[in-house]
């Protein structure tokens, strides 16, 4: 094939992150920390991501890359050419068919299945990190599940502006047990960590960490009673393909404040106006045609 | 016959081997305020960081009559545990309010801080208690939702005492809460320090260099010099008829006006 071994990383280190994601599968929540390597790209290009993905990837497997729900933007386009290179697998844009995604700060808007792994990347893994900034302290934190002062920063919040104003990397906790941050997510992914079919896994390379939410792990956001958690997106519909369903990115179209809102999982879109549907600013859909 | 609520029996810290204190054993009582004086060195933060688990003494042992167990030794029992009487029962009022505070959150956060680690989840209620407690301890309401460094350092003081209060503890260290405050704040926070002891009942230990504030705060006194207890008894006893030597000099030392 090449000169790489296959996916890039030499087996010993596949087999060591492979531990620590079995260790995580078994802690769910619990951050693993691993040796994480030298990655030819730049730490916050998704060098935790990939890794994990290095580890997780068989020939057989048919592979897609996300970022900010775009299959078309630079991250996600030379993920996918370094595993097209390095592990010769199949790749797709086609959430469906896909059986290892790797994303940066979304969730498909396709409902995931059993059989389909999601690897996330993760900048900063330690929920507690803007708060307590010593790892010693959060550690102990953790273990002692003393997570008293992860609702100081909603409170701090709802203070400042009336309500819980986090609106990604939203604190969740797994199984009554550890909380945890869901990377750089909108809120709006939220629910959908909950009680999902596919495998989650998360890596984070420079903060060399690993985490995991098995199949069918209950995942509660935080909040406070009388301010209850809200998925919220932009209160309108996708301009494209109608969709009032999907988490949608604002764009800016001209100078004179002309702005149209789409979703930001381009497969999905994608998906919805070959099957007809359209929005207020769509045209037809044509096979090929951006 | 009451029991007590902290039960010290010779305690010992060494820094290698040199003495940070040795050998003290005293019985708090519910209600009471026990003073400890003493010169820089001679042990009294020491002695106060052992008995509150921020350090781990050489030996002796600590009893605590918690309020579902009974006395047990603080010493011995998990950390959960102790870490968890420390949100509780306990409180710790550090002598730099920015020890005990976190600079970054809000006044009200601050306060609502202990309440959510104990489990408080609902914002109004936190909300609604912090502003009680802002009052207690005369911070306005409308200042609860600025953050700490834009306070003065009596306010700090304050706040301190009240994040600490807040969740009702019934065994309150201090370590020389009126430093580093000018006389008219200190006599302030002296005033309001006395209130709020009266009135809850705390039982609190207090370690200070300044003589005038164990002799308006405390009940009972204790004297340190080189790690050990030179002497012990009822504050006003102490102080207007001292007995050892040291004592004598600390008394005698005080400037008057």
């Amino acid at each position: 094939m090449n000169a790489y071994n296959f996916a890039y990383l030499d087996e010993q280190t596949k087999r060591m992150i492979r531990r620590a994601i079995l260790k995580g599968l078994a802690i769910p929540g619990y951050q693993v920390p691993f040796a994480s390597r030298e990655m030819p790209m730049p730490y916050g290009w998704g060098t935790g991501g990939v890794q994990v993905t290095a580890a997780t990837l068989t020939p057989d497997d048919t592979f897609k890359v996300i970022d900010q729900g775009a299959d078309d933007t630079t991250n996600a386009v030379s993920i996918r050419k370094f595993f097209e290179r390095t592990a010769g697998v199949a790749t797709t844009e086609d959430t469906g068919k896909a059986t290892i995604i790797q994303t940066r700060h979304r969730i498909p808007e396709t409902p995931l299945t059993e059989g389909q792994i999601l690897v996330y990347q993760v900048p900063i893994p330690e929920p507690l990190r803007f708060l307590e900034p010593s790892e010693v302290e959060t550690r102990k934190m953790h273990s002692l599940e003393e997570y008293g002062l992860m609702h100081v920063k909603l409170y701090e919040d709802i203070s400042k502006h009336g309500a819980i104003a986090t609106s990604y990397a939203y604190p969740v906790k797994v199984e009554d047990r550890y909380v945890m941050d869901p990377s750089p997510i909108p809120k709006f992914d939220n629910p959908k960590l909950s009680n999902c079919p596919a495998i989650q896994l998360f890596g984070a390379g420079r903060e060399q960490r690993i985490y995991a939410l098995p199949p069918y792990t209950r995942v509660v956001s935080l909040d406070f009673e009388d301010h209850p958690f809200d998925p919220s997106k932009a209160d309108h519909c996708c301009d494209l393909c109608g969709s009032g369903e999907s988490y949608l990115d604002e764009v800016i179209v001209d100078d004179d404040g002309g702005r149209m809102f789409v979703c930001s999982d381009t497969d999905y879109c994608r998906a919805r106006r070959a099957a007809g549907h359209m929005g207020a600013q769509g045209v037809p859909y044509e096979e090929g045609a951006a | 016959m009451i029991s007590p609520l902290l039960n010290v029996r010779s305690v010992s810290k060494y820094y290698g081997t040199r003495i940070g204190c040795e050998n003290v054993s005293f019985d708090l009582y519910p209600g009471e305020v026990m003073g400890i004086v003493g010169e820089s060195g001679s042990g009294k933060s020491t002695l106060l960081n052992c008995l509150a688990g921020h350090l781990p003494p050489d030996s002796g042992e600590v009893f605590f009559d918690t309020r579902t167990n009974g006395p047990r030794d603080t010493l011995t029992m998990s950390e959960p545990e102790r870490r968890m009487l420390g949100r509780t029962d306990w409180a710790f009022v550090h002598q730099h309010a920015r020890d005990g505070l976190r600079m970054g959150v809000s006044a009200g956060g601050n306060v609502g801080e202990r309440l959510m680690a104990v489990g408080a989840r609902h914002y109004g209620n936190i909300r609604a208690q912090a502003v009680d407690w802002l009052g207690r301890v005369e911070i306005a309401a409308d200042r609860m939702d600025d953050r700490p460094d834009a306070f003065s350092g009596g306010m700090q003081q304050r706040l301190q005492i009240a994040r600490n209060l807040v969740t009702g503890p019934r065994l309150v260290f201090m370590d020389e809460p009126t430093g580093g405050l000018d006389v008219s704040v200190q006599a302030r926070l002296l005033d309001l320090l006395r209130g709020l002891v009266r009135e809850m009942g705390l039982s609190a230990i207090i370690v200070t260099h300044d003589l005038a504030v164990v002799r308006l705060l405390a009940d009972r006194l204790m004297v340190m010099k080189d790690g050990h207890v030179v002497e012990a008894g009822l504050t006003d006893q102490v102080l207007d008829d001292p007995q050892h030597g040291y004592t004598q000099l600390l008394v005698s030392s005080v400037l008057q006006v």
